[in-house]
């Protein structure tokens, strides 16, 4: 007796299915990693970086010129150019937040509501900026290797699966330092109370600017693991902006073990839903069910107290 | 109070006055110009007064857009009761989302408005069989009439955008210097003590967002009916944040900062993508030798640009600056 057959609803056939959830596993571990930058700065500096998005852009096209310059102009191999670019790139990025931090948010005291106005500037500032060195076409990255792995119904590219790693490995490595280090010990101090860690001598000022370039970082590593498989484009930070945004409030807002959940929960059902379902949907959905978690459960769904 | 009346009068005057003086191009722009104010005048009797930042106006925005578009495109309705429609829609939306999003606070309030004006937005596109998504649509000219009215004309486009800039300029004049006005003032100063005095914040807070949201609606329709055209652009992030940035520039909790930071960006903005941007990608292409291909089209830097400095080094804008620095009594 097949008891599928008694379900109210047509299932997909298992190879759709097994498409969507390793889609939605890449997508997860990517999604993570940009939304723990966020959650990170929102967590220890209290700032709401709307321009997080475009940090995780600059990642993705600075990728491009240096791989676009090693493999081009030096004529190097494909793969040195995106290790190189994997170093690089996101070192870049965490060097013009900091800058940023030290030239604007700083000078606002890191003021809520005038740190939001500020950085939907600087989102205008660097995304537009990026139209005028790199273009409005969007351009693809060579991936630094090449082979698939066999699934039962199909060929899948390694080049994903090792994304996942990669982005596994990172936060852990990000979660050691924050829990096991003294630099992480500094960071929660200053998250705390600031002016009790300021007293004990601790440099607050050098804190949130390394806080904000560790969170830009964050992004821009996520960038360039992307953007093999997805293409350099100027407007591509929307997207990770917003989902960030829900994971970060749905895991609650500076709760680092609640944004892994809940970046796993949405990348995951993103990636299923949006390989066999309409994703206009359920991104309505998404943003209505995060408005009413900030609205009804500001503590966000998972409940999690502050990390 | 006399001269705030007086200057108010006076402001409406040289507009009208303006009217014959402008050139085609002028007077299209500043019908535009005035429809758009309407809107920031609104966001400001929020903002500006209440000190609620919302980054979900266009939420607002589309509601009375096309609210009003879709009844003249679908129901065949004719302008004047789809006006009416489209602002009876922002209403709707002002009173729902005013519930709820004012149960929260400051950073809380800016992301549940920003994320109720992303939802709205998707849904204009996931019903893109009737509001035709990004690409929008045009209402024809033959009906943008009220009666023998031609409202395509560019006269009768000119007065009818003035009309309505008027009635919201002396309806926020006369709000914020009322007494619930003053209650308004307060609650953005201290929200605490105006609640220890015996007053109900919450339902101030919601009198000053639905009167924004109608406010914004009513622009939102205006705009679909003087120009002819409802498109998703309008219900995007971007007209969510234009008219905190034409507040922030005019001068938040001034009456008439709304009209000047309005007019300002957008002949900045005009000015920039016509002229400035493209001969500064001469400039550094020519000079420099460094590829800009995207600088010529890439205006929205100084929406950034405009921003950043606004708030650090200008955050009462150039009417509040006035205030402080010569006129103390300039509503």
């Amino acid at each position: 007796m097949d008891l599928l057959s008694y379900l109210p609803f047509t299932l997909p056939h298992p190879a759709l299915l097994l498409a969507g959830v390793l889609e939605g596993t890449v997508l997860a571990a990517v999604l993570a990693l940009t939304a723990l930058g966020l959650s990170i700065v929102f967590g220890i500096m209290r700032v709401v970086n709307v321009a997080h998005g475009e940090f995780y852009m600059l990642g993705a096209v600075l990728a491009w010129f240096i791989t676009h310059t090693i493999t081009g102009a030096v004529g190097g191999p494909p793969w040195l150019g995106f290790a190189v670019a994997l170093i690089v790139a996101p070192l870049i990025v965490a060097a013009i937040a900091a800058t940023t931090d030290w030239l604007i948010l700083k000078r606002l005291n890191y003021d809520p509501e005038a740190t939001i106005v500020a950085t939907i500037g600087i989102l205008y500032i660097l995304q537009q900026l990026a139209l005028t060195f790199y273009g409005p076409d969007a351009r693809p990255v060579e991936a630094p290797f090449d082979f698939r792995v066999q699934t039962p119904y199909f060929g899948y590219s390694g080049y994903k699966l090792c994304v996942v790693g990669a982005a596994i490995l990172l936060m852990l490595v990000v979660w050691l330092v924050l829990t096991r280090t003294k630099i992480g010990f500094v960071m929660r101090a200053t998250q705390y109370d600031s002016e009790t860690a300021q007293a004990f001598g601790i440099p607050v000022d050098k804190v949130y600017a390394g806080v904000f370039a560790l969170g830009a970082g964050l992004a821009a590593i996520g960038a360039v693991l992307i953007v093999p498989i997805q293409q350099a484009h100027y407007l591509m930070g929307g997207d990770p902006l917003l989902l960030s945004f829900i994971v970060v409030i749905l895991g609650g807002l500076g709760s680092l073990k609640g944004t892994l959940v809940a970046a796993i929960f949405i990348g995951l059902s993103d990636g299923i839903i949006s390989t066999l379902y309409e994703p206009t949907l359920a991104k309505i959905l998404a943003t209505l069910l995060v408005a009413m978690v900030l609205v009804f459960r500001p503590q966000g769904l998972f409940g999690a107290r502050a990390a | 109070m006399i001269r705030s009346i007086l200057l108010h009068g006076l402001v409406i005057a040289a507009l009208i006055a303006l009217e014959p003086m402008l050139s085609e191009y002028h007077h299209g722009n500043l019908a535009r110009i005035m429809v758009l104010a309407t809107y920031a005048v609104g966001y400001n009797v929020l903002f500006g007064y209440t000190g609620l930042l919302s980054l979900g106006h266009a939420m607002f925005f589309a509601a009375g857009m096309y609210g009003c578009a879709l009844m003249v495109r679908l129901a065949e309705w004719s302008v004047g009761p789809a006006f009416l429609v489209g602002v009876a829609c922002a209403l709707i939306a002002g009173i729902v989302v005013g519930f709820l999003a004012l149960r929260t606070i400051g950073v809380g309030f800016m992301i549940v408005t920003l994320m109720f004006a992303e939802a709205a937005y998707l849904t204009i596109l996931y019903y893109n069989e009737y509001t035709r998504g990004d690409e929008g649509f045009t209402i024809p000219q033959s009906v943008r009439a009220i009666g023998t009215l031609d409202l395509s004309d560019t006269t009768t486009r000119y007065f009818a955008a003035l009309t309505l800039f008027s009635i919201c300029l002396i309806a926020s004049a006369a709000l914020v210097q009322s007494k619930a006005g003053r209650v308004l003032i307060a609650i953005r100063e201290n929200e605490d003590r105006v609640r220890m005095l015996g007053f109900d914040p919450f339902r101030y807070k919601l009198l000053a967002l639905v009167t924004s949201a109608v406010m914004a609606g009513a622009a939102g329709a205006a705009y679909a009916v003087l120009f002819g055209y409802a498109g998703a652009s309008f219900a995007g992030v971007q007209y969510s944040i234009f008219p905190l940035l034409w507040v922030l520039l005019g001068g938040p909790g001034t009456t008439l900062g709304p009209l000047l930071g309005a007019v300002l960006m957008f002949y900045l903005v005009d000015y920039a993508s016509g002229t400035i941007m493209p001969g500064l990608a001469a400039l550094v292409e020519t000079q420099f030798g460094i590829e800009a291909p995207g600088l010529a089209s890439a205006w929205l830097l100084l929406v950034g640009v405009a921003l950043v400095l606004l708030v650090l080094f200008a955050p009462r804008g150039l009417l509040g600056t006035v205030r402080v620095r010569m006129i103390p009594w300039l509503p």
